[in-house]
Order: structure tokens, then sequence, then C-alpha cells
């Protein structure tokens, strides 16, 4: 609570007092109550009164300050103190109860965006110098201590350490660095001190990026913020006419009614007539949203796109990258010379390829891990599309696919694989076969049961990957459809023909790595980007960014979606429909100026608390 | 040229959006935002016109929302 919050605060419990104590004191003398009731009115509204009467000088009348004016003063002047003071009263609690939310859930928001970097420590020649990430240039060495948070994206010099990448990521693993990892702005150093070259400037940092994302984020309105805005526009002056109708109107027509009786009626009408329920509420819940699921890894680049997770039916994925590794490994071997091990097998075969840049052999030498002894190799030749022969300690090693063993007239295994087999041939002999394959991320076929599980109709996989290891990956994780062999262009082809399967409301979510297939993930409902930490393309192109590359975070963004989707909903329905009852009950004169109130300033109180709960998105 | 600034007191939902309304009629101003929940004010004009700009986003703050004052960030 602030200064202004506690002084109003006095005011209100000092003018309550002069209130109780003008009702209990019996004077026998009206003048004196109607003193102490005056002085409590003063205290109380003064300050409404006056912004009305500037206000009405500058030319606006129809404010909720002129409202409650007229509305309380109007009660007094017809013999009704007491109700005058109490409604004014009330109004001032709701709107500082209203503004304490407001104010309550902007400083939660600021702390969920509290990773901005405060300093950097410089080297300099006469050592460390703090200076603000602002004036760091890039190749500047900085020195960030434990419990520093790194101030701007760098690469490690010297020393290791355990990084905090939860502000980024929400994962609370931390990630170790040794020099020559890249380390990112954001994240906090937590035990060893580590120098590093900085490798962004200040306004190209993660940190950076993430922050004026998320706060440019609210400015594409979602499709419930439109409504609202449309429906602000409309409201108060219907309502406002409505009032003015009632209070002129029924003593005209209908026999016996008076003109007091109807205007009090009309003034509840005055009070209800402010959308500020909604047009506070609403945004509020999706920037709550916003913050709550960047908080969880989740980037969401606006508040539409929220909507359109919540209404995703087709889930379409990229392969590579996306729902595996994106990694080649060694997955298996399968020996079928007696008396050989797996490892003589991948000594072999190191040996064989050392020399080879391909992939497939960096695979191989990567899982033998040991040094290579390049004497003990002669005659090695690379056969394109086939494999290698070299002479590896004295035996003719031929490593390579199904066609270079034909070619030598090796008997091999034929079995169905996902992945790249390669054959090992020793002296003319088959010795067996090494398997190398992508793997599959982890919770990969958890992400797509728990997608099936809730509104998805369709999960389907496009790949450039052949058919039959498409189809197995596909058969593993439960995929609905895939669709192979697929040139980038085609990709954006087959989008658009999925595209026309999707139902009135219904999205089309694409789920990729960012990295080559940005056409795609502009083309989709929405565009999800995996793996975004640290890769601006995907932060570019996508629409939803899921920093770590868990895809399991994909089903956790649609939850995210759909609850804070309800609670915009709730809130709409709850103050419109509240308000609408309390204009019929005024109208009818079942209830008086105190429920107006309630309809003004508690609805708005309510739907603020309830919009909190976007930031939470356990 | 972008500048931003920070609306100190900004209290009502309702006059941030006038604020944007009003702030963008300026001849000047190409685009204005006001963020209510960040009580952020970003305004996109030319340099050489933004202390102009800024004046009159004073007079147009006062008038909606007295009390509330502007900071440059």
């Amino acid at each position: 609570m602030n200064d202004n919050m506690r002084k109003r605060l006095i005011r209100i419990i000092a003018g309550g007092i002069l209130l109780v104590a003008a009702l209990l004191v019996d004077t026998g003398q009206d003048w004196t109550n109607v003193v102490l009731f005056l002085i409590s009115y003063i205290l109380v509204g003064a300050d409404i009164v006056l912004r009305a009467i500037r206000n009405i000088i500058r030319g606006r009348v129809f404010d909720e300050n002129f409202l409650m004016a007229l509305a309380t003063i109007g009660a007094m002047i017809i013999n009704e103190y007491a109700e005058g003071i109490a409604v004014m009263l009330l109004y001032q609690i709701g709107e500082l109860f209203q503004d304490y939310a407001v104010d309550k859930s902007r400083r939660s928001i600021a702390d969920l965006m509290d990773i901005r970097p405060d300093y950097a420590n410089v080297k300099a020649e006469d050592g460390l110098i703090k200076v603000s990430p602002d004036d760091v240039r890039v190749g500047d060495i900085i020195v960030i201590k434990p419990g520093e948070r790194i101030p701007l994206d760098a690469r490690v010099i010297e020393g290791a350490s355990m990084l905090d990448t939860s502000a980024l990521t929400g994962e609370s693993l931390p990630r170790e660095v040794e020099p020559g990892d890249e380390i990112l702005s954001g994240c906090i150093n937590v035990n060893g001190a580590i120098t590093a070259e900085v490798t962004k400037e200040f306004e190209e940092s993660t940190v950076s990026k993430i922050l004026e994302l998320v706060e440019n984020a609210s400015s594409k309105k979602s499709q419930s913020e439109q409504f609202i805005t449309r429906f602000a526009r409309y409201y108060t002056p219907i309502v406002v006419i409505l009032a003015v109708l009632l209070a002129v109107l029924p003593p005209l027509i209908l026999e016996g009614a008076t003109f007091s009786e109807w205007t009090y009626r009309a003034l509840s009408f005055l009070v209800v007539s402010c959308p500020c329920a909604l047009v506070i509420s609403i945004p509020l819940t999706f920037f709550s949203g916003i913050g709550g699921a960047s908080k969880r890894g989740i980037l969401v680049k606006g508040s539409n796109y929220f909507e359109a997770l919540a209404n995703t039916e087709i889930m379409v994925f990229d392969k590579t990258g996306t729902l595996t590794k994106g990694v080649f490994e060694v997955q298996e071997t399968n020996i079928k010379q007696n008396n050989m091990s797996r490892e003589e097998l991948l000594e072999l075969a190191a040996h064989a390829e050392s020399f080879s840049t391909h992939p497939i052999s960096q695979s191989i030498l990567k899982v033998y891990g040991k040094d290579i002894d390049q004497s003990i190799i002669s005659d090695a030749k690379e056969i394109a599309g086939h494999g290698i022969e070299a002479m590896v300690g004295g035996k003719k090693i031929i490593a390579g696919n199904a066609k270079l063993m034909r070619l030598r007239g090796i008997d091999y295994i034929t079995e169905e694989h996902i992945g790249t087999v390669v054959h090992v041939g020793i002296d003319n002999q088959y010795a067996g076969y090494i398997l190398i394959a992508d793997e599959l991320k982890k919770d990969s076929a958890q992400a797509i049961k728990m997608l099936k599980a809730g509104a998805i109709r369709q999960t389907l996989m496009l790949t450039g990957d052949n058919q039959s290891v498409g189809g197995k990956i596909a058969s593993m994780l439960g995929l609905d459809k895939v669709f192979a062999e697929l040139l980038p262009g085609d990709k954006v082809d087959k989008l658009e023909e999925l595209l026309t399967q999707t139902s009135d409301k219904g999205k089309l979510a694409y789920v990729g790595d960012g990295i080559n297939d940005a056409p795609v993930l502009a083309r989709a409902d929405v565009g999800i980007a995996m793996g975004g930490l640290g890769s601006d393309a995907a932060i570019e192109a996508a629409d939803v960014v899921i920093m770590t590359d868990e895809p399991s975070k994909i089903p956790e963004a649609i939850r995210i979606s759909k609850k804070i989707i309800g609670i915009a909903n709730q809130n709409i329905v709850f103050a419109i429909g509240v308000k609408i009852i309390i204009l019929i009950f005024s109208a009818l004169g079942f209830t008086g100026l105190w429920a107006a109130i309630f309809g003004d300033v508690g609805v708005t109180f309510i739907a603020v608390l309830n919009s909190f709960r976007a930031l939470k998105t356990k | 040229m972008k500048k931003k600034f920070i609306l100190k007191g900004l209290g009502c939902a309702n006059c941030a959006s006038k604020m944007e309304t009003a702030i963008n009629k300026l001849t000047d101003v190409k685009e204005a935002t006001v963020n209510f929940m960040t009580q952020k004010l970003v305004i996109d004009a030319e340099e050489d016109k933004i202390s102009s700009i800024i004046e009159e986003v004073e007079k147009i703050v006062k008038r909606i929302e007295p009390g509330t004052r502007i900071e440059q960030l």
C-alpha cells in the first residue's frame, strides 16, 4: 500500500467514525447532526466532488466522479444523509480495494519480469569495473561471480560453473558450463566465478529480447479484449440514456409515481454505468497469463495466440530436432563374428572412418571416444554414396551401406531399422553392423499422449526423411499420420492442405525447431518453435516459443491457454451478468444505491482478484 | 525513433486508453501506445519533434488523469 492509499484509508476511517457518531448521537437538535454528516461527507467525498467539478469545467461531464457526486448529493438533498454518505464511503472503499489489487498485480508482474541484470563487471587494466549492461560492447571481457546474474550473452573463456537457467526456461535443473560454452543473459551463476567474452550487445541479448517480447505481447489483442473495447463504447451511453428515461418517463406515465423515487432508481443506473470491471480485468488476465507462461519457459507473443492454442484441433510436428533430438548417435551394434567384442568392432570402424567428415563417421568416432592411432591406418579411401575402405592394423576394413557390401561381395544381414546402418567387413568377412540413428526425445511419446487426451483431433508429422523411418517413429509415438520425403517447399503445400481440414473455430498448430521451417511456422494458425533458447530465428518466426526443447511443454501451453481463456470468460460473464441483474433490480426498485456500488467497484475488485489466478500457471 | 516513458500514478484503465487515443491524434506522433499494466508510454516520432510532443503529452495526461506524472526512461 503506498502513501496515497494510506491517506485515503485514514480519511475513510475518520469519515466512517463521524457517520456512526452522527447516527448514534441524538442531540435533539437537527443542525448538530447535519453538521456531523456534512463533515463526514467532506472527509469521505470531497476529492470526488472536486474532481467532478474540475472535469465539468474541462467539458467532460459524464464520468464516474460526476455520477458519484450527483448520486450522493442528490440523496442528501432528499434528506437521506446517512445513505448518501454511506454510498460515498462504500465507493471509496471499493476504489481503494481496486487500486490496491491493481497495484499488487503490477508488482507481481514486475517481480515476474525481474530478470533484467543491473550491472556487468567489466575487466579493465586496473581490475574490475561495474558498469551498466547497456555500456558493454561486443568483445569486452566480463567476470560473473557466484550468485550474480549473467548480464549479456557471452562465451566462457575461463572457469567452470553451474548456471541456474530457471528464469528463462522454468527448469530448475542447473546447466554446467565450461570454457567455450555460450552463456545467456538472465541466467544466474550458481557456484564458480567465470570469465567470458561478450558476444551480443545488451539490446540484442536474450534477456532484452524476452522482456521486449513479453511487454509488447499485450499489443496483439485477443478477441475477448476487442469485444470489451466494443462493449465499453456502447454500454456507457446506453445505460446513461436509460437512466434519463427512467427518471423522466415513469412519473409522467404511471399514476402515483414520483420523480424523487424514480430519480433515485436512475441514480443507481448511473453508478453501474462504468465498464471498469471489464476494462481492467480482461487485459490484466492476458498480461498475467503471458507473464506466468514465460516463467514456465513458454513465450506467447500475443494474447490472441492463447485463444488459438486453446482452440487447436490439428497439431503438426516437424521430426528432426522437434520430436527427436536431432543428434545422430550410435544406437546399437550387432556383431556377427565370434570372439569379437563391441569395442573391437568400434575401434576398427572408427579408425577406418577417422579421416572422413561425414556426420555418420563423426558419430562413430564419438562413441568410440578414444584417440585414433594414425600410424596403423593406410590406403584409406571414401567411395561416395557407399562408404569407406581402409587398411587398419593390417586388416582390410570395409565400412558402408548395403550397396558397398554387395559391391564387394560380402554377405550381410538385412533387417528393418530406423536410421542408418553401417555394415562392417573385415578381410572380406562380414563382421556386423553399427546402427546410427537420431534419438527420440524422452518426453515426445508422453507429449503426444497428453495432446490426444485433450482436444487435439489429429496429430501429424511432416518430415524430409524417408517413409520407413518416418512411419516407424510415427507408430512409436502414436501419431495419427505421417507425410515423409517432403522438401521444405512441400511442407508448406501440405500445411495449406491441412489448414482446409480444420473446423470453423478450430486451429492448426505447427511445431518446428525454427531452423529451416520458418515459412511453415509463419503459415500455421499458431507456429510453435522449440528450443528457442539462444536461437534468434525461432524467436522471430514463431508465435509461441518453447524455451526448452521438451515437447511436453506443448500440452502445458495448451492447458495454460485454456485456463486463461476460462478466466477471461468468467470475468466477462460475471461482470456483465451482475451489472444487468443490478440494473433490472434497480429499475424495479428492489435494490438501492448500495447494490449499485457493489455492481461498480465490488465487481471490479472480484474480477481483478480472479485475473490474478492467471499469474499462477501450475 | 522510439521513446519510452513511465506514467507514474496511472490508476485507471479507461483513462489509459483515452490517453493513447489522444496522443495518437497529435500530428507529429507516428504511433503511441499506453500499457496500463506496465504504466509505460511508448512514442514513435522524429527525434527533433520529441520535445514539443512531450509538452503536448504532458497536457493530455494532466487533463485526463490529474496526478499522473511522466518520467523519461
